[in-house]
């Protein structure tokens, strides 16, 4: 360590860069094109500064400024009605989306990817994943309230998927578990395609009240702008080192980690302090510090604002005193904020901040030049107008044509296939076929991970994990709450991309109805390959359009998500992943219906049809079978069953609901007896002959629309005039069996709940230890 | 209808203004995350809860004092080990051990915290499987005599949330030997031992039973619909209450 205080560097200032234009910048290196670094010269009338550069390279990156996706995204801000835009406070664009929850409640959302440091390093990867999506939702001005986590690993068996699963696992609980906020649940799914690209993504959810949301801008002439929280390190500097060249002594550290690095006791704390600086109305605009650290904080605040900002780089506090200013400037370092704070509250500000033992610095103020300038020791290194920073980057029109392949893989059914040979047919057969299922890596029980993550903290969870979805309560007095499920299927959506995000809704959809909650809005995370790549490129296009149509059939907006692309291991990207997550409304979190049934004698009704649909299903997957067209959408169906299940669950009529999905109906009756160890006596006949299918379709078929539900006798009429009121298929398929311990299948072998259990329970553990 | 409780419905509170008299402070480390729950467990058991800040140089008026769990000062060198010396707990400490023995229940990272403090014996170092749990954890009551189990049996068997990392409790051949015969082991792990806690060991006591650690959390069973489920479908989601109830009791029977 050196001990030297000051710190000379040969500044490149404005002044410097426009006496010096033909000075060879690492452009390049820093990922920009020429055409893009043309437009820089262009924007500035000069070329730019390191420091100007660096800013640049990364607010234009793929990651920041969504590039690729733009043009396409635009459809989720275009379909929308009046009806979908009644309930949306803040719509897409701002940090989260906020909704409306009635009673002056408000509710925020967002998912996000942290795909790439994951696999770098999973443990502090998918901590930082959780640190920054639940500094957006703060940055809204509201309490975060939960997390959940769709998790994508490569093959269950590789050797590089336990360090990958371990990690990633640990960091979300290390990180989350010291926030106190219950992770109420997510997805797992393991499949070799994501062997080199695993997908963390990470949903958090917070509440406020209307009067407190608050939006990251910079206004008000002679306000200052401060940066609170964590000191600003070398940590996720990545493109910036290239930058090192500005610097003139050797001294420093010469590899800096490419992955942020978390403190999840200051995370806590900066959760604590701003919700005390809301509370108070101390800051006039708030914004965290994220990808591209303070260039996009002071450029997306002054962008936003009405006027400009001007900032002295050195009074950032470093936690290495080596970081040149490129570095300062790209630094990703965790738990930071930024906030704009009148002269009149800088005193309880500081209050707040030494309360809570929060450092910050006064960097400088918001000015009404339009200009965002950031000095270092007074001499001007960033001149530039926020906006062409901050929202006027690069647009591509990327090339995209549906792949020569899709032909011959939508050609490629399931069944009559070689992998469909011996299809399960005797009842001993298609017992083990049951068993085999839910112990599958992706059917079995997901406990191994979620017994890591505090679900009960805050005292408001209810319900979680193994349920359709999780249930927080947000008003103590009344139960007002809401209910959040996230899906994606990617074998689905690489089969039929428009259809295959469409099905990823309609099953968040249905699971948030499933748990008796009002589905009101959506938040994505699109997770592709490389959109250089014209097939991905018609994934992508394809699965937002897609997307949009079925969110407007719905009635409900996107408020907010996003796009991350580059998902592959060389040429090969991971299957089409959007990762759908659906927020729903319940007025009283004491009608939401779980998914396990309870009290015998029950009747047990399927609603929905069954189709000869095992294309892109579980069963194909365990035979190693990819082809095909994937289960059919019907998003009018999906409405109908949904109103069915809310309707349900408002007026007492059942008492159990799982949606079916993954492993068709054979899944949902096994985990909806084990939720608590309660068997059921089913027969399907009456099912195979109104469908026209056979058993094994009628177990394994993953037709959408459907769902189980439990009802007690005395709603039984009641509930089967509801469904005949409104059209809706509904077969009475058996009752619930309290005594028997065991799943009972007309033409199946008798299956012991016990031996499910350990089925279902047996398979994390016996991989991960 | 369904015969299964609704949740979210106020928990009936017994209509005794003078259980509403008695303060239960909870205290608050910057990195503490149940300090609401405990909160709002002191108030369904008809108590009133005071938040006491960890810098606080004063416990003021107080009838017993919970720390409870979260991370303190994010427990990075080892759990409670720098909280034992902020300023509120050596006034705790003081009371504790005061003729007065003021009650006190740490919590997770409260009976941590309390240990670190030397109020109660032993130590809890990293789970066996070296990995974070969260379950609902049977436990037996072993000692109904505390100030935090009076409304308990002895034997009874309670169904709570345990979550934690550095949850396994040790201590040495000697000390868990006194603490058995002095009837100061006050809760035990049953059916599974999540942790590798010694002797299934899952809370103690002190010596007068005023100061009671333990690392599950009563205080996530304190409400129907919010706390554990039981496989046999009979709701144990309020078999917390009791800690909340007995201290309550304790302090507006006047018993020491």
């Amino acid at each position: 360590m050196t001990t030297e205080t000051t710190k000379k560097f040969n500044i490149d200032t404005v002044e410097h860069a426009a006496k010096t234009p033909d000075t060879e910048l690492p452009w390049a290196e820093l990922g920009l094109k020429q055409n893009e670094f043309d437009e820089i010269v262009k924007v500035l009338g000069r070329r730019p500064t390191g420091a100007e550069l660096a800013m640049y390279s990364v607010m234009w990156s793929e990651h920041c400024s969504y590039k690729s996706s733009k043009n396409h995204l635009r459809q989720f801000g275009e379909k929308v009605t009046e009806e979908m835009k009644k309930d949306m406070l803040v719509g897409i664009g701002e940090n989260a989306g906020v909704t409306n929850l009635g009673d002056g409640w408000a509710v925020t959302f967002k998912i996000e990817s942290h795909n790439s440091p994951s696999f770098v390093e999973p443990y502090q990867g998918a901590a930082t994943g959780i640190g920054g999506i639940v500094r957006d939702i703060i940055s809204m001005g509201a309490r975060p309230v939960a997390v959940m986590d769709p998790l994508r690993f490569g093959a269950i068996d590789h050797p590089d998927t336990a360090r990958v699963m371990h990690g990633a696992v640990a960091g979300i609980g290390g990180y989350g578990n010291c926030l106190g906020l219950p992770n109420i649940g997510g997805e797992m799914v393991f499949d070799s395609v994501y062997q080199g690209n695993p997908l963390v993504n990470a949903l958090a959810v917070g509440v406020m009240r209307h009067e407190d949301i608050r939006l990251a801008n910079a206004s008000g002439k002679g306000n200052k702008v401060v940066l609170f929280g964590a000191r600003t390190g070398g940590d996720g500097i990545g493109g910036a080192s290239v930058l090192a060249s500005e610097s003139f002594d050797d001294t420093k550290p010469s590899k800096r980690p490419a992955v942020q690095v978390g403190d999840p006791f200051a995370e806590k704390v900066l959760i604590e302090c701003c919700l005390e600086l809301f509370k108070g109305s101390l800051v006039e605009g708030i914004q965290d510090l994220g990808a591209a650290g303070i260039s996009c904080a002071t450029s997306e605040l002054a962008s936003n604002g009405d006027g400009g900002m001007e900032v002295e780089l050195t009074s950032v506090l470093l936690r290495d005193p080596t970081l040149t200013p490129g570095e300062i400037l790209m630094s990703e370092s965790q738990e930071r904020m930024m906030a704009v704070v009148t002269p009149e509250n800088i005193e309880a500000f500081e209050a707040v901040m030494d309360k809570w033992a929060v450092e910050y610095s006064w960097l400088g103020e918001v000015t009404d030049t339009g200009r965002l300038i950031i000095t270092w020791e007074g001499e001007v290194i960033v001149d530039v107008d926020p906006r062409t920073v901050a929202h006027d980057g690069p647009v591509y029109d990327r090339p995209f044509a549906r792949p020569e392949w899709q032909d011959s893989v939508q050609a490629n059914t399931f069944t009559g296939s070689v992998e469909d040979a011996g299809r399960p047919s005797a009842p001993s057969e298609l017992a083990a076929a049951v068993t085999e299922l839910v112990a599958s890596p992706n059917m079995c029980s997901k406990a191994w991970i979620t017994n890591q993550y505090d679900r009960y903290v805050g005292g408001n969870t209810a319900m979680a994990f193994p349920d359709d979805s999780g249930v927080v309560r947000v008003d103590e007095e009344t139960g007002l709450g809401v209910a959040l499920a996230t899906d994606a299927n990617g074998r689905y959506t690489y089969l039929e991309p428009y259809q295959g995000a469409q099905l990823a809704l309609a099953e968040a959809y249905r699971n948030v109805a499933t748990s008796g909650a009002v589905p009101m809005a959506v938040s994505d995370c699109l997770n592709f390959g490389s959109p250089e790549d014209p097939d991905v490129m018609w994934q992508l296009a394809e699965a937002i359009r897609g997307l949009s149509d079925a969110c407007m059939e719905l009635g409900i907006p996107v408020t907010g998500g996003n796009v991350s692309l580059y998902n592959q291991t060389g040429t090969t990207p991971i299957h089409p992943s959007p990762v759908v997550a659906v927020l729903g409304k319940l007025d009283d979190v004491a009608r939401r219906t779980p998914s396990g049934w309870r009290e015998d004698g029950q009747a047990i009704y399927l609603l929905g049809t069954t189709a000869a649909e095992l294309d892109g299903s579980e069963w194909s997957n365990l035979r190693g079978h990819l082809g095909g067209l994937p289960p059919k959408v019907d998003l009018a169906a999906e409405r109908a069953l949904g109103e069915i299940l809310i309707n349900a669950s408002r007026d007492g009529m059942v008492d159990a609901a799982h949606d079916l999905s993954e492993g068709g109906l054979a899944a949902a009756l096994v985990e909806s007896s084990l939720r608590y160890g309660v068997g059921a006596r089913i027969a399907l006949e009456e099912l195979m002959e109104r469908d026209g299918v056979d058993l094994f379709t009628a177990l394994f078929s993953e037709t959408q629309a459907r769902a189980v539900v439990s009802v007690p006798r005395s709603e039984e009429v009641r509930f089967k005039d509801m469904c005949t009121a409104r059209g809706f298929a509904h077969l009475r398929i058996g009752v619930v069996d309290a005594a028997g311990g065991k799943l009972e299948i007309n033409g199946v072998e008798e299956l012991s709940l016990d031996a499910l259990r350990e089925a279902h329970e047996g398979t994390l553990p016996k991989h991960f230890g | 209808m369904t015969s299964i409780p609704l949740i979210g419905e106020a928990v009936a509170i017994a209509a005794e203004p003078r259980l509403a008299g008695a303060k239960i402070g909870v205290v608050t480390f910057p990195g503490t995350l149940d300090d609401r729950d405990a909160a709002r467990a002191v108030r369904l058991a008809g108590g009133t809860a005071v938040s006491l800040w960890h810098a606080d140089s004063e416990l003021g008026d107080v009838d017993a004092v919970i720390i409870p769990g979260g991370f303190s000062y994010g427990d990075y060198l080892r759990a409670g080990a720098i909280s034992r010396f902020a300023p509120l707990m050596s006034k705790i400490i003081d009371a504790a051990n005061s003729e007065a023995k003021l009650p006190v229940l740490g919590i997770c990272n409260g009976f941590q915290i309390l240990t670190e403090s030397h109020l109660l014996p032993g130590s809890m170092i990293k789970n066996d499987h070296l990995k974070f749990i969260c379950r609902d954890q049977t436990l037996r009551v072993e000692n109904a005599n505390t100030a935090w189990t009076v409304d308990y049996t002895d034997g009874q068997e309670i169904i709570v949330p345990l979550k934690n990392q550095d949850g396994q409790y040790i201590a040495d051949e000697k000390t868990l030997d006194a603490l058995e015969a002095e009837g100061r082991v006050v809760f035990r792990y049953v059916g599974f031992n999540p942790n590798g806690s010694r002797r299934d060991i899952a809370g103690i006591s002190n010596a007068a039973g005023n100061v009671v650690g333990l690392m599950p959390h009563p205080e996530h069973a304190v409400e129907t619909g919010f706390g554990p489920e039981s496989l046999d479908g009979a709701p144990r989601d309020t078999d917390g209450l009791g800690f909340f109830t007995s201290v309550l009791t304790k302090i507006v029977g006047g018993d020491k």
